[in-house]
């Protein structure tokens, strides 16, 4: 993989991933509506929220928060098009740390109590579901042999048949990572379970706008790692890891919609046991046997 | 054609209201109305809405704190008085306490009438609000490519 | 060969015209000078031998030899007299031991062995000099600013003692110089036992009650240490007949039976230098210190010397399973647990250190698996740690002085109250965790190591260590970041000796960052080429280009981008009527005022030291034990 490849990697997921994830995000309200007895938005609901915030007015609480979330965006994006052009898994789960990292500090440099207090949370959920997601990389990296997203194409068999263990241990994490309850501690979707609009909280207009496109980013990537499992040599691999994915993010919702927010000390220590079982234990598998 | 007409966030608060029209203003968002049709999401923070719905009248204690969420919320932005009370302080009028109508405290656009305002009458001061925040939301374009 | 006597000798010059020089602006001169003398003789080695594989220098000299021992004893003499002085009898009796054990060892093994090549140099020599010349020399620049400071805070009438201060500082350097061009063991020893006693003086400058006891703690632990490597030295001399170190590795990479004894002591000697647990606790006694010689022990000197003796092992490890495990395991599970430890801390200083010993623990641990991979990311670890460390500890200094706290709580609103000096620390914490800055691009490389040699049990403390580490610095930077009102800007009185180490270490930085990829080309792949014969560098040079070109972007941002939004300035939320919004304080439900304040989370319950203590300390204390054990049975002749 050169530089060039990487970048146009990320060209075209700029391009992409916001299409993709805006109709991700709009068939979340609609599906999400329909579990609770209502019609529901429309499905470019998302897209109208976001060219609606681009309209407002420009203010901001200071004038190094709107950088900072650019900085978040562009990271994201940069993650996005490692991952998708067929680079570094790892390198991938970096850059989106890195982007989450941004995001955290523009919380935190409006100094305020609301937004602060998203911003631990948020810190919180980064802690939580960072060893799993590293145990994620490093089984993918023994099971595929190799970092790079595009190595499953020379695979015999989807990597999910040795590391399915590790599977489950990312379908635990990834409420975290999707911002669903009962783990969305620092930002919810939901008005009612808010504290004001946690990390948000003092993000409006365009700046708000960059954050729910860069939502939208991270849930095609992770949904990208999702898939990742499922594919192999055979191109028709590639709908299986469709129709899983889809399925994945139906689950998804379906927690979203049927769990109360937990404390983050739950969060915690179910995350990391979670990691501690399934990426250890399936790691060590490997590694041993 | 603006956006702002197509997603809606709302800010609702409780002036002084007897709760009788804050329990229409949340039906009007339970599956029975299921405002989120028009893209309405009842969102708690006045950085993120556009329409400032408020129930109740406005008194000495509240005064404040209305015109302090209507400062923070972000232009295009519209006030819809919901119910009697924040329309001119109904039976509240001559209270020793009570300043009057929302009026008294911020420029309101689209008065709800009503003891309690019903739902529907609710939706329908949104969407008359929409045409108002239409109107603004235009005049904020055309502002920003003047300058 | 004349730049490596040059870089040991001069140092030593300097200190003596320092210890009689009691004229401020005198010593600022010359301090100034010779940091710039040393910083440009060092770089100008590694550019003279850059890419050389392996380079030795014949010379020997007895009466060196005989000097080296004389320091030694010298050193120990010292240590008894304070101990006798402050009536602490370990460490009378360890040095007693030390000096006894010398003097026989001198003039009874060492003499009758030769070793014709003394100096040697290699490119691993080639960093840590760059380390020691540029960083150390900036760090004594930076104590010119900030002790005249410290002496402006001490008591009206208190001894100026400044002068042995900057004298003990160069001493350092010139020890630090020895131990990493030092091929005779012997001299390399003498340079570690100067540098134990140097550090000794320097955290006991103070001669508080508590410095005094951290002192004596940390001279208790590095004698042990000490000791150790006195017996490697006996082992090596008796058993295998040299006392060459070049001639030591071969040996042992040969026939790694023979020496597992003598290595578990070197290692046990570079555990101890290293703060690893259970010996952490001598560093973090060490910020009793003002704050250069804590960024000394900590980024370019002292704790270094350790780490490079293990990466120098790592050969060795490679093929001896025993000592391998034991720095494997320390190594691993220091730096988990010290991560874990860094949360619950609120004192800048003490975060410091446990990211320091923490990442100690990882290069410890990537020397330990001793594979080509694992060297480069350890060579790079030491580098990145020494550069952002240093830059770490010289801003807390600094603000330390500006707004009379090192708690991190206080650091509020830095971002504001000094604008540069906040930028510069939060470029040193980012260095420290966040991809793609050099310290991650190493962890990463340790990762990648791991998972190679199938040590499952260092892939689990990685990933678990790794998510404690982003804790603890996010919430730091974000306590930096912090914008709220006009605060009073306190920067202006910042002393330029202090800007100017500053400015050094920030460029370093993002230089380092930057040119990672040439870095690794340069000098880290001639070292790994030389020592395994083979190139090992596991992150595809693609990977290492768009971390660089990232980390350049950061870096612009930082400096060039922040604080230049045009949006229309908005008040936050505050949930009700603001009194002072700028200042977050709004009208409370009894019309009276409050002010929002937040502290960071600190999760003293989940990770107190209370808790983590102890189990590190007797895990680890439990492996070195168990592996002295099975190497003693290994000793031929023992049983």
């Amino acid at each position: 993989m050169s530089l060039l490849f990487a970048l146009i990697g990320t060209l075209a997921f700029a391009i992409v991933a916001p299409v993709l994830g805006c109709l991700l995000a709009g068939l979340d309200r609609k599906i999400t509506a329909r579990m609770q007895g209502r019609v529901g938005p429309p499905l470019l609901q998302p897209y109208y929220d976001v060219r609606k915030l681009i309209e407002k007015d420009n203010v901001s609480v200071n004038s190094s928060e709107g950088t900072y979330i650019t900085c978040a965006l562009v990271f994201t994006l940069l993650a996005g098009g490692i991952f998708y052009s067929g680079g570094n898994l790892l390198m991938s789960v970096f850059v989106i740390t890195l982007a989450g990292l941004f995001f955290i500090v523009a919380a935190y440099s409006t100094r305020s109590p609301y937004a602060e207090l998203g911003a631990n949370r948020e810190t919180l959920q980064v802690m939580s579901y960072e060893p799993m997601v590293l145990f994620m990389a490093v089984a993918f990296y023994m099971a595929a042999g190799t970092f790079d997203s595009a190595g499953v194409f020379a695979l015999d068999a989807p990597v999910v048949t040795s590391i399915w263990l590790v599977f489950l241990g990312l379908l635990f994490v990834l409420t975290i990572k999707l911002r669903k309850s009962p783990f969305d501690l620092s930002y919810s979707h939901h008005a009612h379970q808010e504290l004001v609009k946690g990390i948000t909280t003092e993000m409006s207009g365009k700046t708000l706008a960059k954050v729910e496109i860069m939502h939208w980013c991270e849930n095609v990537l992770f949904l990208g790692w999702v898939g990742l499992f499922f594919v192999w040599a055979n191109p028709l691999s590639i709908v299986l890891a469709i129709v899983v994915v889809v399925l994945v993010y139906f689950l998804e919702i379906w927690i979203d919609n049927n769990f109360a927010r937990v404390k983050w000390q739950a969060m915690l220590s179910s995350a990391w046991a979670v990691a501690f079982v399934a990426g250890f234990v399936n790691i060590a598998v490997l590694a041993y046997l | 054609m603006t956006f702002a007409t197509k997603s809606p966030w709302v800010i609702h608060y409780d002036g002084s209201s007897c709760n009788g029209c804050d329990i229409e203003v949340l039906a009007a968002l339970c599956p029975g109305y299921d405002v989120e049709r028009f893209g309405i999401i009842n969102t708690g923070n006045p950085k993120h809405a556009d329409i400032f719905l408020v129930t109740g009248s406005v008194n000495e204690q509240n005064i404040k704190v209305v015109q302090e969420i209507y400062n923070q919320m972000v232009e295009p932005k519209v006030v819809i008085a919901c119910g009697i009370c924040a329309c001119s302080a109904g039976i509240f009028h001559d209270c020793y306490n009570v300043i009057g109508g929302v009026d008294q405290a911020i420029p309101v656009d689209v008065y709800a009438p009503g003891c309690a305002v019903r739902p529907e009458a609710i939706i329908d001061a949104v969407v008359q609000g929409l045409g108002i925040l239409e109107e603004k939301s235009k005049a904020l374009q055309a502002q920003k490519k003047g300058a | 060969m004349a730049l490596l006597g040059f870089l040991i000798l001069f140092p030593l010059v300097v200190a003596a015209v320092l210890l009689v020089v009691r004229n401020n602006r005198a010593r600022s001169a010359i301090v100034g000078a010779s940091a710039l003398v040393i910083g440009l003789a060092s770089i100008w080695l590694v550019a003279t031998y850059l890419g050389a594989p392996w380079v030795t220098f014949d010379f020997e000299s007895p009466l060196i030899d005989y000097a080296s021992t004389a320091v030694s004893v010298l050193v120990a003499a010292a240590i008894l007299y304070y101990g006798i002085r402050y009536k602490n009898v370990l460490a009378c009796v360890l040095a007693v031991i030390q000096v006894a054990g010398s003097l026989v060892f001198e003039f009874g093994f060492a003499h009758s062995i030769d070793v014709t090549e003394a100096l040697y140099l290699d490119s691993l020599s080639l960093l840590m000099a760059f380390i020691i010349g540029v960083i150390g020399s900036g760090i004594c620049v930076y104590a010119l600013g900030y002790m005249e400071d410290f002496q402006a805070h001490e008591p009206e009438g208190a001894k100026d003692r400044r002068p042995v201060f900057f004298a003990l500082m160069f001493v350092f350097l010139s020890a630090m110089f020895l131990i990493v061009f030092s091929n005779n063991m012997v001299w390399m020893f003498t340079g570690w036992e100067v540098t134990t006693v140097c550090s000794f003086l320097l955290i006991a400058y103070t001669r508080t009650e508590e410095a005094i006891k951290n002192a004596f703690r940390q001279i208790i632990m590095n004698l042990l240490g000490g000791l150790g490597f006195l017996a490697a030295l006996y082992l090596s001399a008796i058993q295998l007949g040299t006392l060459s170190f070049l001639e030591f590795l071969q040996i042992g990479i040969q026939n790694p039976a023979l020496v597992v004894l003598p290595v578990c002591a070197l290692a046990f000697a570079g555990l101890t230098k290293a703060a690893q647990m259970p010996f952490h606790t001598w560093l973090l006694g060490a910020m009793v210190a003002p704050t250069p010689t804590s960024a000394l022990l900590h980024s370019s000197t002292m704790v270094k010397a350790g780490v490079f003796l293990l990466v120098k092992l790592a050969p060795v490890f490679l093929v001896c399973p025993v000592p391998s495990v034991m720095v494997v395991l320390v190594g691993g599970i220091t730096f988990a647990l010290c991560s874990f430890m860094a949360i619950s801390q609120s004192n800048a200083k003490r975060v410091l250190a446990y990211s320091t010993i923490a990442n100690l623990g990882l290069t410890t641990a990537c020397a330990g698996v001793g594979t080509p991979e694992a060297v480069w990311a350890a060579a790079f670890l030491i580098l990145f740690h020494a550069i952002a460390k240093s830059l770490l500890f010289l801003c807390v200094g600094t603000a330390e002085h500006h707004i009379g706290s090192r708690d991190i709580e206080d650091m509020d609103l830095l971002f504001d109250r000094m604008p540069r000096l906040a930028r510069f620390m939060m470029l040193g914490i980012m260095c420290m965790f966040i991809a793609p800055f050099g310290m991650l691009v190493a962890k990463w490389a340790t990762l990648v190591s791991f998972v190679d040699t199938g040590q499952v049990a260092l892939i689990l403390l990685l990933a678990f260590g790794s998510a404690a580490t982003f804790m603890f610095w996010a919430k730091w930077l974000g306590k930096l970041s912090g914008i709220a009102g006009q605060p009073a800007n306190v920067e202006v009185t910042v002393h330029k000796s202090e800007w100017t180490a500053i400015v050094v270490m920030a460029v370093l930085v993002v230089v380092g960052c930057v040119c990672l990829p040439i870095i690794s080309q340069l000098v880290v792949e001639p070292y790994v080429y030389s020592v395994f014969g083979v190139l090992g560098q596991d992150i595809a040079s693609t990977n290492l280009w768009i971390a660089s070109i990232a980390a350049a972007l950061i870096a612009i941002v930082l400096f060039a981008g922040l604080g230049r939004g045009k949006a229309k300035k908005a008040e936050v939320y505050l949930a009700g009527v603001s009194a002072d919004n700028e200042a977050r304080v709004y009208r409370n439900s009894l019309s009276g005022e409050s002010a929002a304040t937040s502290r960071n989370m600190y999760l003293d319950g989940i990770f107190g030291e209370k808790r983590i203590n102890p189990v590190g300390t007797v895990a680890c204390a439990i492996v070195i034990i168990v592996a002295f054990g099975f190497s003693a049975i290994t000793l031929p002749g023992l049983f």
